[in-house]
């Protein structure tokens, strides 16, 4: 039994650890939050420089070739400092797409920018409120051309690249967009989490050409969603620690009726679960990046389990850590509401609980009709 | 990341394999025993071979052998199907208190035949004033000569119907507050004065008995620790009882809700097409999954000879209550038909009913869901144990009830 990152890979843990400790501080994402740039531009290069964005591109693209299990251990801190950079689309979304079903010419011509950082990617998929379907996109690709609105789409204002999801004739068919062209027109969003940015992107008969086979954009989706979302899921398995953490140091130092609030079962009680939702969802997670790294046949189960367990964890440590600290808690000066905010924009973004929920008892399904 | 064995590894789990593909007792051979005969024979069998108590030294009739490799045996043993154990509390409970304790004299007269089987352990420790405050316990052990002479009862005794020997924590000084004047002791369940009566469960097993003692004589040579220290004694035994007790058992897990729920209907279609019954198996599976890839990562420290962090003291507390919460649910699924428990009517010989009524009994023993919730806020978080408003005081002095 080895079910443990490598020392090679906790090594990485560590520098990544005083890496971003040094450079990504919750300042940091405050001042993303505060300001009026959409996302930490001076962090985004210090983490592109570091090769963070070519984990898992290869070598002959300009990529460090590493595994999964390396940008997992980058994920998981990457959310434990609740970083305000498009990491997740340009590198688990757009990056994995172009592995997936991007021509020669494709990855030739954009996985060594995105490798460097001078690329940011992005996934336009969803057009108006629930969950979208084969059958609800209303975007449209024809003759090389794309016509419809995307919103919203993560990181649309910032990122050169998008991967859009439209309605063809061969149906729905994903297709690369050069953002920066006439036919394409954007617009920030306001998001309930402002550390992040998010756009409404309008395509008015932009050049676009097909990624993979036409009409086989909604099965590609899925097979990006399910490598995503280990690495989401990772996100959000760093960023519940944070909270815990938070509620915990708070905890301690709180005094009310004379002694500590951590010495009460009511927030003893509620932290003890905050840690073992948290211990689930990261033994969860390993199994996740496992499939992943072996590109294992139950990567499909192992991802919506990983993301479930996640997606759980952190709404549960995020809500309580803001209960724990009381009204301090509510306010806009106390940290307590980055976890809070980051938790539910990547509970919805790649699906919702109740869609990776779906998605696992499928799974379990299909590996028991097999 | 794999989960392949190491080639050691891998070389002592064929030779495990190899062993117990001829040696697990058929049904004829253990027809005709009851449970405690079923359960002696197989250990007997273990024992002779080798194979019995792996992490012991050999001199206390174990293997001497690393944790991983009791690991992989308790994997490949638990492929076949073997008698219920009735060792459990005595070789994984009091073996080790005794092996840490007593003499060693002691353990080369008792651990040998506790690994066997042919002596049968039980454990003493709570009482009807003394349960999750176990420090709280009352039963006197008074000084006379070279013995003890002790008075008072003990409950929630699993198997003392067919122990042997037992340990137990007494109160030998009221004078003092009530974590100093304890002390440890093992006896003979046989002793003159002891009276053992079984508690029927609502599940209507009876696994525990009440205890009685009335001058009971334990010789002062079976004290374990300093008087006054029994306390500390208790922990080395109830360490080890948090491994030991799992959150499992019933069989109601995911895989026979996920089946059930294939073969009912629910508003006029398999239950299985529901959403709300599809999310709730949904978090079922994310929690055995959770917990099943939390051993592996203990496993993984095991072998690399590293003590496992603290994850795996969230077994319990996740555990009991799913089995509860998959009972009740399955129940449900059952509609009316979820009322019967009869082993020719219910589903699965009424497994789904047996989980109901037992899974209770699962969230309490060895430790409440309150208390695990407290030992891991207290030793994996660090944070402060609660008030104690008995701390200082007499043990004579602290109030009993509420008049």
């Amino acid at each position: 039994m080895n079910f443990e990152f490598s020392e090679e890979q906790n090594l990485l843990r560590e520098q990544a650890q005083s890496f971003l400790k040094d450079q990504c501080s919750l300042k940091a994402v405050r001042a993303v939050l505060d300001g009026d740039q959409p996302f930490d531009q001076g962090l985004w290069q210090k983490v592109s420089e570091m090769g963070w964005t070519a984990t898992t591109i290869p070598e002959e693209y300009d990529g460090l070739g590493l595994s999964y299990l390396e940008l997992s251990v980058i994920a998981e801190e990457l959310g434990r400092q609740i970083a305000p950079i498009p990491f997740s689309s340009s590198v688990y979304l757009a990056t994995e797409a172009l592995l997936l079903a991007g021509s020669d010419a494709q990855k030739a011509h954009w996985l060594p920018q995105m490798a460097s950082g001078a690329v940011i990617g992005c996934l336009a998929v969803n057009e108006s409120a629930g969950e979208p379907g084969p059958e609800s996109l209303t975007s449209r690709f024809r003759g090389g051309s794309l016509t419809g609105s995307k919103i919203p789409v993560a990181d649309g204002d910032i990122a050169h690249l998008a991967i859009v999801l439209a309605a063809a004739d061969e149906g729905p068919t994903a297709v690369l967009v050069d953002l920066n062209q006439a036919g394409v027109s954007r617009s920030s969003v306001q998001t309930i989490d402002p550390s992040r940015s998010h756009a409404r992107v309008d395509f008015d008969g932009a050049a676009a050409e097909v990624l993979g086979q036409p009409g086989d954009g909604w099965s590609l989706l899925q097979r990006v969603y399910d490598r995503a979302a280990v690495l989401f899921a990772w996100e959000q398995v760093g960023g519940a620690e944070t909270a815990l953490n938070m509620a915990k140091e708070y905890a301690l130092g709180r005094f009310a009726f004379g002694r500590s609030i951590a010495s009460y079962q009511a927030i003893k009680h509620k932290l003890a679960h905050a840690y073992v939702k948290n211990t689930l969802a990261r033994s969860n997670c390993y199994y996740g990046a496992w499939a992943l790294s072996t590109n294992a046949a139950e990567l499909p189960l192992a991802a919506a389990t990983a993301r479930v367990a996640a997606t759980q964890a952190y709404y549960y440590a995020s809500k309580e850590n803001i209960q724990t600290h009381g009204g301090m808690g509510f306010t806009w000066e106390f940290d307590c509401q980055f976890p809070y905010r980051r938790s539910k924009l990547l509970a919805v973004t790649i699906g919702s609980e109740a869609v990776w929920q779906e998605k696992l008892i499928s799974a379990v399904e299909s590996a028991h009709a097999a | 990341m794999d989960f392949n064995d190491t080639q050691q590894e891998a070389e002592f789990r064929s030779e495990v394999q190899a062993w117990l593909a001829s040696n697990v007792p058929t049904e004829a051979e253990l027809s005709g025993l009851d449970y405690i005969g079923r359960a002696k024979l197989w250990q007997k069998r273990k024992y002779d071979a080798g194979w019995a108590c792996l992490r012991w030294p050999k001199e206390h009739g174990g293997r001497g052998a690393s944790a991983i490799e009791q690991v992989i045996f308790n994997q490949e043993e638990s492929k076949f199907e073997t008698p219920d154990g009735i060792f459990a509390i005595g070789q994984g409970m009091c073996a080790p208190t005794m092996m840490t304790w007593a003499t060693e004299a002691q353990n080369q007269r008792f651990m040998p035949p506790l690994a066997s089987g042919e002596e049968v352990w039980c454990q003493l420790f709570s009482e009807p004033a003394g349960g999750s405050d176990l420090a709280a316990l009352r039963t006197r052990a008074v000084k006379d000569g070279d013995d003890w002479i002790v008075n008072g009862q003990k409950i929630w005794t699993s198997g003392a119907h067919y122990s042997d020997y037992g340990v137990l924590v007494l109160r030998t000084d009221p004078d003092v507050p009530k974590h100093q004047g304890l002390t440890y002791f093992f006896l003979d369940m046989k002793s003159p004065g002891i009276e053992i009566k079984p508690i029927k469960q609502i599940s209507g097993g009876a696994n525990f008995n009440e205890v009685y003692f009335t001058d009971v004589r334990i010789p002062d040579a079976q004290r374990l620790g300093a008087v006054g220290q029994g306390w500390q004694v208790a922990l080395t035994t109830l360490m080890n009882e948090r491994a030991s007790i799992g959150g499992g058992g019933g069989g109601c897990n995911f895989d026979s809700v996920f089946d059930l729920a294939k073969r009912v209907n629910l508003a006029g279609r398999p239950a299985i097409e529901d959403p709300s019954v599809r999310r709730k198996l949904a978090d079922w599976y994310v929690q055995e999954s959770g917990l099943k890839f939390t051993g592996y990562r203990s496993m993984t420290a095991l072998s690399k000879g590293e003590i496992p962090g603290p994850e795996n003291s969230i077994g319990k507390l996740v555990g009991a209550p799913k089995q509860q919460d998959m009972a009740s649910f399955a129940l449900d699924l059952l509609d009316q038909h979820g009322v019967i428990w009869d082993s020719e009517l219910s589903e699965k010989a009424g497994l789904f009913q047996a989980a109901y009524m037992g899974s209770p009994g699962l969230r309490i023993a060895g430790g409440t869901d309150e208390i695990m919730a407290n030992i891991i806020a207290e030793r994996v978080l660090g944070l402060p144990q609660d008030v104690r408003v008995d701390k200082g005081i007499p043990f004579k002095d602290v109030p009993t009830s509420a008049s």
